[in-house]
């Protein structure tokens, strides 16, 4: 395979509820709620802001971290489970933003969590397959939840963008190889017009998250002939922030290799954004050479599975646009009153 | 070019006329008008109408046509113009234009507006089309708040305060009390003001003219046509329009509207006279600010010392020079399309006498100023008694 | 707003496409379609403005546009970008007593609103303080 990331961004709204705020309306015990999904507050978004908001702040961000002409853009993927339209795309959107258009394909993709990694491997298809020379795909969600249901904790707003072209010199890591597993499962789900998803409650963890993230990891692992002491980096789906522990020590990875990219306990899950923002947080920090494991999760389900190698060119690009942290730390808390008015929850 | 002279005027009472349609409005504003004048509609040769929105607000375009017919006009020619907030007042200059071309010799002036059979956010959103709809507008501005951001920055660069322009609208309802056709007939305090609900900071509600019914109608005919009548002739010795951008961040400054400054000095100079001359002067105040703009644009006080001049009384009845003695739009009303005529019977009211309790004494000289929009257009009339 | 009417200016909106005088080499936006300043004698092209500027002046709305209302209160404010056009717009991100004239703002993308819940979606550009570097 010859292909890398040329450049990356993302973006989460500046707007957090902490779960102490939530937990009060509902009479819940902010502090088991806490200790039980280890996510601390989440980000909210903006009455203005909407999948396609994020997803175009997250591709600026990687525009400028790639420098690249946006005219050589071949490929927009957008994943998400909260596009703007349930017909018309946000690539478009997203592409005309970018000012990548008009000679490009572009199309949206759902696979709950999972839809920005099965963009980036639609990309790598088509770099591998010489028809493009970059391909950006994007994971961004405003992910919907239920008041009163315990996702309400934690379904988050934000998004990540990647640039995918041939593994050069300007390519900022090397894309060794990608492995899936997916299947037919019904864990998490959400109807055509109806406004929240369902879930399965216990369903959602054995046979469902952890089921296809070791499988997918596993597969990789096998693939490449790698295991966990060749990577410095591990960043597994995070729709708490108990779960992707719970993964790496079943793989045999360390608290130390899955730290950089654990980022739902300050966010939230961002849903298609999770992974790839925690991918970004990690390519933030990581030096060149170093390895990192990324394994998504899709509802529905399925994992998606990379390996990637951190290169020298990293140094220069990651200062050129703000990072993962800066985004974490620009914070405005809200309480549950504006959330409802920022989520659109009250109809007026 | 002949000279131009008022003969009649007559104006509806302004306010929610539930009762009033649309036609009946403009009936009665010019049957008053004819009757002041003393003369038949037969003799009418022609009319202008300022109507801004017919077509939001009652959902009727070819007004000028539809007023000439009802009031057996017909076959006149009868033309609409619109300027947004200038409607009425480009009707008059169109008028007075026809007349001293030697076209036309009586000539009729009318302004309408109905706003209220719609509800009150439409009325507003339909004002709202006078701004910018795809860089103003779509963004978010309404009318209050264009004006929001010129008092701002007046208020930034030359220290204007919210008490210098909450003291407009006392001076106006104040004036408005002794108008028997204004729509509001209560004084308000400057507390009051400061202490109504915001609209869009630092613009709180009694700082904005509401939405109003009403109409208004003035008479122009030749000079000496005029001499044969029973009062003093009122000449129109000076017209201006200037235009401008519509969208105020497309204009060279947020806290002077060109079109003012452009139409007040072709006015003046067609006058001959200079803004120390003028005795009492009605001016657009859509907004306490658009006062304090209007009256330092209009060359009465430098650029910056408006809302001192007003705070100090200097635009009081009594004072160096009078404004608004009518109540202004903020006191009297402002439907929109007859605002600029509405003006013009004040000022002609104030140079016969017979302004009642707010009579401005020794008045011989007045101007009136009419906005359209934000500023996109402005008319100017400088008035004078003729003896 | 009429689909076709939002659709043309959708370049403007999203990346601050003006145009340039290749005359007198003043930069106008809103974009026009002859040079104020030259008439006829004006070569307007497209150009790319500064993502940059500063606020001249701001209002902090109550009583909001039609189709505004969720995002009440907001503050409209009219933005000089580095390269010298005016535009209006809003300042987001922040609360309303932050804001300043003179303060240095960035653009950002946003929506603007919608025709109603199964229409079409606006976006355009609206400008926030820049977000800090922890």
């Amino acid at each position: 395979m010859d292909v890398g990331i040329i450049g990356y961004g993302v973006y989460v709204p500046r707007y957090r509820i902490r779960v102490e705020d939530i937990a009060k309306v509902w009479g819940e015990d902010a502090i088991r709620i806490r200790q039980g999904l280890l996510v601390d507050e989440k980000s909210v978004p903006a009455a203005d802001e909407d999948t396609a908001t994020i997803s175009v702040e997250a591709a600026r961000n990687a525009v400028k971290r790639a420098v690249i002409n946006p005219q050589d853009i071949g490929a927009i993927y957008v994943g998400s489970e909260s596009h703007p339209y349930a017909v018309k795309p946000t690539a478009t959107i997203v592409a005309e933003a970018v000012e990548a258009t008009p000679n490009l394909t572009a199309a949206d993709m759902e696979f709950a969590c999972k839809a920005g990694t099965a963009g980036m491997q639609a990309c790598m298809g088509l770099v591998e397959a010489k028809l493009i020379k970059y391909g950006m795909a994007i994971g961004s969600d405003t992910a919907q939840a239920a008041p009163g249901d315990a996702l309400e904790y934690t379904a988050a707003a934000g998004g990540g963008a990647f640039i995918i072209g041939k593994n050069n010199g300007e390519s900022i890591a090397e894309i060794e190889g990608t492995y899936s597993y997916s299947t037919d499962l019904p864990d998490f789900w959400r109807r055509e017009m109806r406004p929240y998803p369902k879930h399965g409650g216990r369903f959602t963890g054995k046979p469902a998250y952890f089921k296809h993230v070791l499988s997918a990891a596993h597969g990789i692992l096998r693939q490449l002939k790698l295991t966990p002491q060749d990577f410095a980096h591990a960043v597994f789906h995070q729709p708490n922030g108990k779960f992707p522990c719970q993964v790496a020590e079943e793989l045999g990875f360390s608290k130390a290799q899955l730290a950089t990219g654990l980022v739902t306990p300050k966010i939230g899950n961002t849903y298609s954004g999770c992974s790839m923002i925690g991918l970004a947080a990690v390519l933030d920090k990581a030096n060149p050479g170093e390895r990192i494991l990324v394994v998504s999760y899709g509802s529905g389900a399925g994992s998606d599975a990379f390996s990637i190698r951190v290169k020298e060119a990293v140094e220069k690009k990651r200062e050129l646009a703000l990072t993962t942290l800066d985004y974490i730390n620009n914070k405005l808390y809200i309480d549950y009153s504006s959330y409802t008015k920022h989520k659109r929850l009250l109809v007026t | 070019m002949r000279d131009v002279a008022v003969i009649g005027v007559g104006i509806t009472k302004f306010g929610e006329l539930w009762d009033l349609s649309f036609r009946q409005m403009i009936i009665d504003a010019g049957a008053r008008a004819l009757e002041d004048a003393n003369i038949d509609g037969k003799q009418i040769d022609a009319m202008y109408v300022g109507n801004m929105s017919g077509g939001k607000l009652v959902n009727q375009e070819h007004t000028a046509s539809l007023i000439a017919d009802h009031a057996g006009l017909a076959p006149i020619p009868s033309t609409r113009v619109e300027g947004a907030c200038a409607s009425g007042g480009l009707a008059l200059r169109q008028a007075v234009l026809s007349v001293a071309s030697g076209i036309h010799d009586y000539v009729v002036a009318a302004g309408i507006e109905k706003m209220t059979d719609v509800l009150s956010e439409y009325a507003t959103g339909t004002l709202a089309a006078a701004s910018d709809q795809e860089w103003e507008v779509f963004m978010g501005a309404t009318f209050p708040g264009i004006y929001a951001l010129m008092a701002r920055r007046h208020m930034y660069e030359f220290g204007t305060t919210e008490k210098q322009m909450a003291m407009v609208a006392v001076k106006n309802h104040g004036n408005a009390c002794m108008n028997p056709c204004a729509q509001y007939h209560m004084k308000v305090s400057v507390d009051s003001v400061l202490k109504s609900s915001p609209v869009v900071l630092p613009l709180k509600l009694l700082d904005c003219s509401p939405i109003t019914d009403g109409a208004a109608c003035v008479i122009v005919a030749p000079a000496e046509k005029a001499k044969n009548l029973e009062r003093p002739p009122i000449l129109i010795k000076g017209t201006g329009q200037a235009s401008d951008s519509i969208s105020l961040h497309s204009r060279q400054s947020l806290t002077s509207l060109m079109a003012t400054v452009e139409a007040s000095k072709m006015a003046y100079r067609m006058a001959k006279i200079g803004p120390s001359d003028i005795d009492v002067a009605e001016v657009h105040d859509c907004f306490t600010i658009a006062e304090i703009v209007a009256i330092e644009d209009l060359g009465f006080f430098p650029k910056g010392s408006g809302g001192k001049a007003t705070e100090e009384g200097e635009t009081a009845i009594g004072s160096k020079i009078p404004i608004n003695t009518s109540g202004g739009l903020k006191g009297k009303g402002h439907p929109v399309g007859a605002t600029g005529v509405a003006q013009a019977v004040e000022i002609v009211q104030q140079l016969r006498g017979e302004a009642g309790k707010r009579q401005v004494s020794g008045a011989e000289i007045g101007l009136t100023h009419n906005v359209g929009g934000s500023g996109g257009t402005a008319v100017v009339h400088v008035f004078k008694r003729g003896d | 707003m009429a689909v076709p009417r939002f659709w043309r200016e959708i370049p403007n909106r999203y990346n601050l496409i003006g145009t340039k005088c290749g005359n007198c080499n003043k930069v106008l936006f809103p974009p026009r379609y002859i040079c104020p300043y030259c008439r006829r004698m004006g070569k307007l092209e497209p150009y790319k403005l500064s993502r940059h500027g500063k606020i001249v002046s701001y209002g902090i709305v109550h009583v909001g546009a039609e189709g505004f209302e969720d995002q009440i209160p907001y503050v409209l404010a009219i933005v000089e970008l580095d390269d010298g056009p005016r535009l209006t717009t809003q300042i987001v991100d922040c609360s309303p007593e932050e804001v300043n004239i003179g303060d240095e703002v960035e653009l950002t993308f946003r929506r603007t609103g919608q025709d109603n819940d199964d229409g079409v979606v606006y976006y355009s550009f609206k400008f926030r303080k820049p977000f800090p570097k922890s």
